[in-house]
């Protein structure tokens, strides 16, 4: 498959797996909600893309687009949507927490700006035995106003970590909105550190492959961390909680605006027809067959609960008679 | 060997240094000025500085960078100055470190060493001072150790590194000019155990880390009264050994748990509840505590010393049990 047509897969994928998992919470299969990254996908199929195999990631809350992107198997993950024993975590980490570690992904973490460090030490791990990995942590405009992230830009910076910091800059923390939460510019937090930044357009792949590329070839030849500012538009809303509650936070003419400019039709219309169409014909089977693997699994035995909370098997309580 | 609390630290760092490449020191000022306490000093001049790491202040960077370093297949002991500073790395500690193997369905954990200064008595007051071990060892997920005695500050480590998940080792800050005998060849160390500090027949008085002087003073009290106190040294505060303690309980009838935690919704009380649940019928009188009074930790020397747990309380408490 070219780049093009790659490109326009993984978006494409990630689409359609949001709008497929965005039905099973409307119809009560994930009862938790997700956070859509419908509108935001060029992001992370663009910098995946830059990345070998070995190389890592860390995701977020709305992560699913992260996860896909890297390799995961969209079954196991619509499994882990819907709480089930196939899940990828087996039903222990759901929407927000879904993640195959084999394939590098550091976990998708939910507390705002924390992976930026978890990355960092694992960027450095590499370094330090001699790998030539490559870290790239996600994270939203929200998490440039969180203290740890900017502790990190200085540990990063100080020790010239492979890691790559890629900012979603969808406009709004939650329903805050960036020019109200961000005081001077989001780059300018990560270059008061000496990291170089620059803001790119989040809405094309291809846009987004080259300035992953750039960052992914500085961190590679020893030149430190890097920051990507992709500017993006979430078309959905920040957690589907929203379908019922409507916080009138942006009016919908503004989303119809700020959905104009679309991943997918963008690098869709670089395609011919009937390429592309195949393309979604396959997906369309895909993930039909991943809701279906997703329905059928059984839900995890009760006694599961307590698994996996040590190594060797200990018990929260394992002193107790 | 004569040794001190300090140093016995210090070469259980060295020795895990020079036996793992993987495993490094991290921590404001642990490099060159050789850590807020001395523990350090000397390691960098051994292992260089990318083993010896002097970090910003920067908790919760760098012990969420030591947690992606655990993942990332390093053995990392990250050092946070006090107990309070901790309060910084708390979500890390506690939201990814604690959880990780959970929440990933077993496909990662967190071989991570937390090394931290707790406790009073050296008149630093309320944002140096506080033990809040008790806190951790609320969390499933970590093991926490209190290493009481010179033995411990040197055995404990070794172990702690050598465990697939997430360990926090409380230094009590007035533990590390006491000294006491190791032997030439230091015997492997469990992390799992309570110990009897010293065998007795009237009374169990349960404690840890840094209040186990103040135990051991008023146990020679009260054997000089003519009651026989078992003292029983936890260790480790989580997972609880509470084999330990019952075996101890159900011999001498009566328990007193000490503990320089506050004493509302704190490790002694999880004890003391486990008691009650686990040998009610055993006690011949309710289980008494004694703890730090429930302020922050004042600064001048006998306000502080009024705040914690002296040897006069827990042998007052230890009499009104016995009745004599």
């Amino acid at each position: 498959m070219s780049d093009a047509a790659a490109l326009y897969r993984a978006v494409r994928l990630i689409r359609r797996f949001e709008e497929r998992a965005i039905e099973l919470v409307r119809s009560g299969v994930i009862v938790g909600g997700i956070h859509p990254y419908i509108g935001q996908e060029a992001i992370a199929v663009g910098f995946c893309a830059a990345l070998r195999p070995g190389d890592l990631i860390t995701s977020t809350h709305r992560g699913h687009g992260h996860v896909l992107a890297k390799g995961a198997d969209p079954s196991r993950m619509l499994a882990e949507l819907a709480g089930r024993s196939t899940g990828l975590n087996r039903g222990r980490g759901g929407s927000m927490h879904a993640a195959d570690f084999s394939i590098g992904i550091l976990g998708a973490n939910a507390i705002v700006g924390a992976a930026g460090a978890i990355a960092t030490g694992a960027a450095w791990a590499a370094q330090r035995a001699g790998q030539d990995k490559v870290v790239v942590t996600f994270f939203g405009d929200g998490a440039v106003s969180q203290g740890v992230l900017l502790e990190t830009f200085n540990l990063a910076s100080l020790w010239k970590i492979p890691v790559i910091f890629v900012c979603e800059n969808n406009g709004f923390a939650t329903t805050m909105r960036t020019e109200e939460a961000v005081a001077g510019s989001i780059t300018g937090r990560a270059e008061a550190f000496g990291i170089p930044a620059r803001t790119v357009d989040g809405m094309d792949p291809v846009t987004v492959l080259d300035a992953a590329r750039a960052a992914v070839d500085l961190a590679r030849s020893g030149g430190g961390p890097s920051f990507v500012e992709c500017l993006t538009y979430r078309f959905d809303a920040h957690h589907t909680w929203e379908h019922a509650a409507r916080p009138r936070y942006r009016t919908d003419e503004e989303v119809v605006a700020g959905s104009t400019r679309d991943p997918m039709e963008i690098q869709g219309s670089r395609l011919p027809a009937d390429l592309r169409a195949g393309i979604d014909d396959e997906i369309e089977i895909l993930l039909e067959e991943a809701v279906r693997f997703a329905l059928e699994s059984p839900e995890p035995d009760e006694h599961e609960a307590l698994d996996y909370l040590y190594a060797d098997g200990m018990r929260a309580r394992a002193g107790v008679a | 060997m004569r040794t001190t609390y300090r140093e016995a630290v210090r070469e259980a760092i060295r020795e895990a240094m020079r036996a793992d490449s993987r495993v490094f020191l991290m921590g404001e000022d642990v490099g060159r000025y050789g850590g807020a306490f001395g523990v350090s000093l000397g390691l960098l001049e051994e292992f260089g500085p990318d083993r010896i790491r002097d970090t910003p202040l920067s908790e919760s960077a760098f012990t969420g960078a030591g947690i992606g370093a655990a993942i990332g297949g390093m053995r990392p002991i990250v050092e946070i100055m006090t107990v309070n500073f901790s309060l910084l790395a708390l979500d890390q500690i506690m939201n990814n470190a604690a959880t990780l193997r959970h929440m990933s369905n077993g496909q990662i954990g967190v071989p991570l060493v937390i090394r931290m200064t707790t406790g009073a008595g050296r008149q630093l007051a309320a944002q140096h001072s506080h033990s809040l071990e008790g806190w951790y060892s609320h969390i499933p997920g970590l093991r926490i150790l209190a290493p009481a005695t010179v033995a411990d500050a040197r055995g404990m480590l070794a172990p702690a590194l050598a465990d697939p998940d997430p360990v926090l080792i409380f230094e009590h800050g007035s533990l590390y000019n006491t000294e006491g005998e190791l032997p030439e060849s230091i015997p492997t160390c469990d992390i799992s155990s309570a110990a009897i500090g010293r065998t007795g027949t009237d009374v169990t008085v349960i404690t840890y880390g840094g209040t186990m002087p103040a135990v051991i003073s008023a146990a020679d009290e009260l054997a000089t009264l003519g009651i026989s106190a078992e003292v029983v040294d936890l260790r480790v505060l989580r997972p609880l050994n509470d084999a330990t303690i019952m075996q101890s309980v159900r011999k001498t009838h009566r328990a007193v748990v000490v503990d320089e935690g506050w004493r509302s919704g704190s490790l002694s009380a999880e004890v003391s509840a486990r008691i009650t649940e686990q040998a009610f019928f055993d006690l011949d009188a309710p289980v008494m505590r004694v703890c730090t009074e429930e302020v922050p930790i004042p600064y001048a020397k006998h306000l502080e010393e009024a705040a914690l747990p002296r040897p006069e309380r827990i042998v007052r408490t230890a009499r009104e049990l016995v009745g004599r």
